[in-house]
């Protein structure tokens, strides 16, 4: 009971007063909240479901840019707004920013999610490797695809509307992020206790036994794949209007990067637990942050390093690590209603 | 795009170049492919660094022609060379990577590709580098068709290799251990056969076959250490359309890929050509999905 | 042992916010004697090579500025010092390398880094902090339709790149006795900030000369193979053939234009020098028409170079490396450092706003060219140079000197 409240309360200390005793390394805590939800959006699939997705970055890319064509085309054309020849000019009121990002940021949540709905229905009758390497290629395809579309700027990208005012929004950004966070984190809490956390661990323990058992496999995967959209959808929005100059390959759908992040930050942390990408996304940015400064022309092969021995030595991530050591303190629920479950499903209680 | 179908239309020429040309570069994509099927088939091991191997290779040629070497000389030596790097790696990383669920060697390997990728661009910084073979061009049909001599080359060794590969696969004791064990492990294992062994051997064959096609596709293309990942796509898509017992199959598809490369890019737009490849995994990928549910319903 | 997992994660967090703090060097302010400058620039990634060109420029700039006794501002003299990150030729690194610079380097006054890309990702952080940034390797037209008010460049924008050749293949035509509908050009373009710019460019000149556009390919970004375009140019046997890929993009299609045996009157393309195109492909690259920025002939000179020759030898005797030639990349990136020098001294103080404002009403002439900002923050003063390889060298293109039409090789 004590060390639940203290995680709690140690992060709501980090969330609120980390900005505001370094302001200056404001948009690196965004940038952490944003890790965090990576991490937790890619847990849903990989660890709790058994479905080790690739291309969840697909999501914060189309949320990234419905969000952009939305808070421009609101009140312009988009595709005067980003043409090369004659650009139209333009000057967003207060007024207009922030009607069109709220409105940008619901649209990129139901965007991204229909489009999981509608990917689902494609992907999601593979399995394993397959299923891997099919959303690796629907993300790329997803790049490619947008890059090529002139509406939207294409390979050139497409520039935001400045955060009006003086402030220089970093500090709204952040506010919006980590909001997005304790939503995220809150939510999963919540589902993880209830009965689809069952059904979706079901599938991870044996998809066949599962659907032998009646429940609608089908319909499980594609909620869980449309609640990952949803949140990823919101934080690709945010993180468009941070970095204020969206591009198809490098900043909205990067694979090899943010991609595969998302990955190895719920591996490192532990998969299939609700604190574990938490705490797999906070080292996991703290060593980058770190290596990308120190080790300077050496951090890619530090990083590809990392990956190696996490997903060679260390599979179970840190928490699971330290489940394996002390499970005691972790409250295994054994599982009476869909019979012994010997994977410890985690809740953290 | 409708007046690129017209072209197509009006000159059989253009269809040729670019058949020929497609069918010449897909040869050196059915070559990696079959290393990646031989991998995935024998030790259930999905190689991402496919490509950085690839390109591994294309440097030692490019390193040998710098210093007035002609590049086919470098060939042998590249295959030797990767086949011991990729003896270290499988004792170093793979090799415990193995008994993993699938998802592990996917990761595994893509940290290693990561690893690669970011040392040739340390060694040789990010410009594209050629091979320079001193091959001419060969002008057919009046100007119409050039078949770049170079391209030829690596065709003929390609088949060559693949030649060799199929021989070796068959007669050599090895070659048949290694088929035994793809067939079952288990098995193999109580006749005796050192399956440790095998895996090395197959691993190291792998990177073996890619430094070979790296080194052709250098002479014929440009590389850059960022490329890998590309190659690492188009083995993957050849292998899952083709299977990975199916050693026609995978040329098939090799060559199939390339044509349908060239064949899009003049018709889409160059943009598109990446965008198809990866078209044509989903594809794939959608009717091995359709043929699969088939036969789950059939059982049921 | 509750608390040891209380304890391991308070350890975790806690070392988040040390980590993060611990990850930046302590704030650097404009102050004793030196001013400090920030740059996030591509050591690694695809465009390090410039990249490199570019870091060279500034540093030789700061120390030729040094040497000869700093920045003068209000009777006391200055050292210049510039903070380099990597952004690895990434926009979203760059974003984020640039507000680390403003923010927890207390930066004020930027460089900028290489590549149209980047310098759209950058300008939106160094606008909304005010900070100005005098950028030398950021050509898109694009950039100065924004509205920014702290963005300043010293280079010709994009659209100018490629606009003499087009008027050049229709001049040349036009007295060959062809109308100008059936001058036919092909266009091959990478799908990036810069080279859709300078497409734009040349689609307006295209049409401005009523010429006919039968080919217009955008090129992926890791492009290692055209011959599917190029094939399309056998068919449709253009007068012009124009590609814009950066660096890859030249040498790849030198390469292969030289390799399907290609005939072609007329070939004109960027990034030729960078590419190092003559050294690799010597002869058959003979005609190529090649935009510059800058070259070591132009008859310009100042206090702190010199005359362009120079800047050249000064920089070749600096530098390992350059002695075919050195690329304009390097030159405009001296001329951003020149610029700040010269508006501190005019201003007389590092008051930003007051900075900002003197920046703005540059009027001055360097070895690069003249210099003088538009109020969108272009440089209006300084023209593109049509350059042909003529024998293995780059010259200055005229009407007379110009080799024309070329025969495959």
């Amino acid at each position: 009971m004590m060390n639940k409240y203290t995680l709690y309360g140690i992060t709501l200390a980090v969330g609120i007063f980390g900005p505001l005793m370094f302001p200056a390394y404001i948009t690196q805590f965004t940038v952490l909240w944003l890790m965090v939800v990576f991490s937790l959006t890619w847990d849903i699939m990989g660890g709790q479901m058994g479905y080790n997705s690739l291309g969840n970055i697909l999501f914060f890319g189309i949320g990234m840019y419905v969000c952009a064509i939305v808070q421009v085309g609101l009140y312009y054309n988009v595709g005067e707004y980003t043409a090369y020849s004659g650009a139209v000019k333009v000057n967003f009121t207060p007024d207009q920013y922030f009607t069109g990002l709220a409105l940008g940021t619901v649209a990129a949540a139901i965007v991204s999610s229909l489009i999981a709905v509608i990917f689902g229905w494609i992907v999601f009758g593979l399995r394993g490797p397959y299923f891997a390497i099919g959303t690796l290629g629907v993300a790329i395809a997803a790049g490619e695809l947008i890059g090529a579309w002139d509406y939207v700027g294409g390979g050139g990208g497409m520039s935001l509307p400045l955060f009006p005012g003086d402030s220089d929004g970093t500090a709204f950004n952040y506010v919006a992020m980590f909001t997005l966070a304790i939503a995220t984190f809150l939510f999963l809490k919540w589902l993880y206790a209830s009965r689809f956390s069952l059904a979706i661990n079901a599938i991870r323990d044996d998809e066949e036994k599962a659907e032998g058992m009646g429940i609608q496999t089908k319909r499980y995967k594609t909620v869980a794949w449309s609640i990952s959209a949803f949140f990823l959808g919101i934080s690709g929005a945010i993180f468009g209007n941070m970095t204020g100059f969206i591009e198809p390959l490098e900043v909205a759908f990067p694979t090899v990067t943010f991609g595969i992040f998302m990955v190895l930050m719920a591996l490192l942390g532990g998969k299939g637990t609700l604190w574990g990408p938490i705490i797999g996304a906070v080292l996991f940015h703290v060593i980058k942050e770190f290596t990308w400064t120190v080790l300077l022309g050496w951090q890619w092969i530090a990083l590809g390093a990392l990956i190696v021995v996490n997903v060679v030595f260390f599979q179970q991530g840190l928490v699971g690590w330290m489940q394996e050591r002390w499970p005691e303190k972790f409250g295994i629920e054994v599982d009476t209603q869909l019979g012994v479950n010997e994977n410890p499903s985690e809740t953290v209680t | 795009m409708l007046s690129n179908i017209d072209l197509l239309m009006d000159s059989p020429f253009t269809n040729a170049q670019l058949l020929l040309d497609g069918l010449l570069i897909g040869a050196l994509f059915a070559l990696s492919a079959y290393g990646l099927a031989l991998v995935w088939g024998v030790m259930n091991v999905k190689n991402l660094a496919q490509g950085d191997f690839v390109i591994m290779g294309g440097y030692i040629a490019v390193v040998f022609a710098q210093n007035g070497i002609h590049p086919i000389i470098a060939l042998p030596i590249a295959a030797i060379v990767m086949f011991g790097f990729g003896w270290l790696l499988y004792i170093t990383i793979i090799k415990r990577v193995i008994e993993r669920d699938l998802f592990t060697s996917l990761l595994a390997t893509f940290g290693i590709a990561i690893v690669l990728a970011q040392g040739m661009n340390l060694i040789f910084g990010p410009d594209v580098r050629v091979a320079e073979s001193g091959f001419e061009t060969l002008v057919l049909f009046d100007g119409n068709v050039t078949v770049s001599e170079a391209k030829l080359a690596a065709f003929l060794l390609a088949a060559l290799l693949a030649t060799g590969l199929i021989t070796f696969m068959k007669k050599s004791r090895m070659g048949q251990a290694i088929r035994a064990t793809a067939q079952d492990a288990r098995a193999a294992k109580v006749m005796g056969i050192d399956t440790e062994k095998v895996y090395a051997f197959t691993f190291s064959l792998n990177a073996a076959i890619c430094g070979a096609a790296g080194v052709l596709i250098a002479m014929v293309w440009v590389i850059q250490p960022f490329f890998g990942i590309t190659h690492s796509i188009r083995s993957f898509v050849i292998v899952t359309a083709a299977g990975f017992g199916n050693l026609p199959g995978v040329i098939m598809a090799g060559l199939g890929l390339g044509a349908m490369e060239q064949f899009s890019g003049f018709v889409l737009g160059a943009e598109f050509q990446q965008a198809t490849v990866v078209g044509v995994l989903i594809g794939v990928l959608i009717w091995r999905q359709v043929q699969q549910s088939k036969h789950r319903q059939v059982v049921e | 042992m509750l608390m040891r997992r209380a304890f391991l994660s308070t350890l975790a967090l806690g070392v988040a916010a040390a980590g993060l703090v611990a990850a930046g060097p302590v704030s650097a302010k404009v102050e004793g004697d030196t001013i400090t400058l920030g740059s996030a620039i591509s050591f690694t990634g695809k465009y390090s090579s410039n990249g490199i060109h570019a870091k060279n420029g500034y540093n030789i700039a700061v120390k030729r500025i040094n040497e000869m006794g700093g920045v003068k501002v209000g009777g006391k003299a200055y050292k210049l010092k510039i903070i380099y990150y990597d952004d690895e030729s990434t926009p979203a690194r760059g974003a984020q390398l640039a507000e680390r610079l403003i923010k927890q380097d207390g930066v004020k006054f930027m460089l900028g880094p290489y590549s149209s890309g980047l310098t759209k990702a950058i300008a939106p952080v160094t606008e909304k902090h005010k900070i100005p940034m005098v950028e030398s390797e950021g050509a898109a037209r694009s950039l100065f339709s924004q509205g920014y008010k702290y963005l300043f460049a010293v280079l010709s924008t994009s659209e100018q790149y490629l606009a003499s050749a087009v008027a050049l293949a229709a001049e040349l035509n036009k007295k060959a006795g062809k109308k100008p509908g059936d001058v036919k050009v092909a266009m091959a373009f990478e799908n990036d900030p810069f080279s859709l710019d300078v497409r734009a460019g040349v689609m307006e000149d295209v049409k401005k000369h009523g010429l006919k556009l039968v080919i217009d390919d955008k090129l992926p970004r890791d492009i290692s193979d055209m011959t599917a375009t190029l094939t399309k140019v056998r068919a449709v046997k253009p007068d012009l053939l124009v590609v814009s890929g950066h660096s890859k993009g030249a040498a790849t299609a030198a390469r292969q234009i030289k390799e399907l045996k290609l005939n072609i009157p007329m070939i004109a393309m960027t990034h030729c020098e960078s590419s190092k195109i003559v050294n690799k492909y010597g002869s058959s690259v003979n005609g190529y028409l090649c935009p510059t920025q800058w070259t070591e002939t132009l008859p310009n000179k100042d206090s702190t170079f010199g005359t362009a020759m120079d800047y050249y030898k000064t920089f070749q005797s600096t530098y390992e490396g350059y002695e075919k030639s050195v690329p304009y990349q390097s030159a405009q990136a001296s001329a951003a450092v020149m610029v700040w020098k010269d508006a501190f001294e005019r201003a007389q103080s590092f008051d930003v706003e007051k900075v900002r404002d003197a920046l703005a009403a540059t009027n001055m002439s360097t070895f690069y060219g003249n210099i003088k900002f538009s109020p969108a923050g272009n440089n209006i003063a300084k023209p593109m140079f049509l350059r042909q390889i003529q024998d293995g060298k780059y010259n200055v293109v005229t009407p007379s000197n110009v080799q024309w039409p070329l025969k495959a090789k």
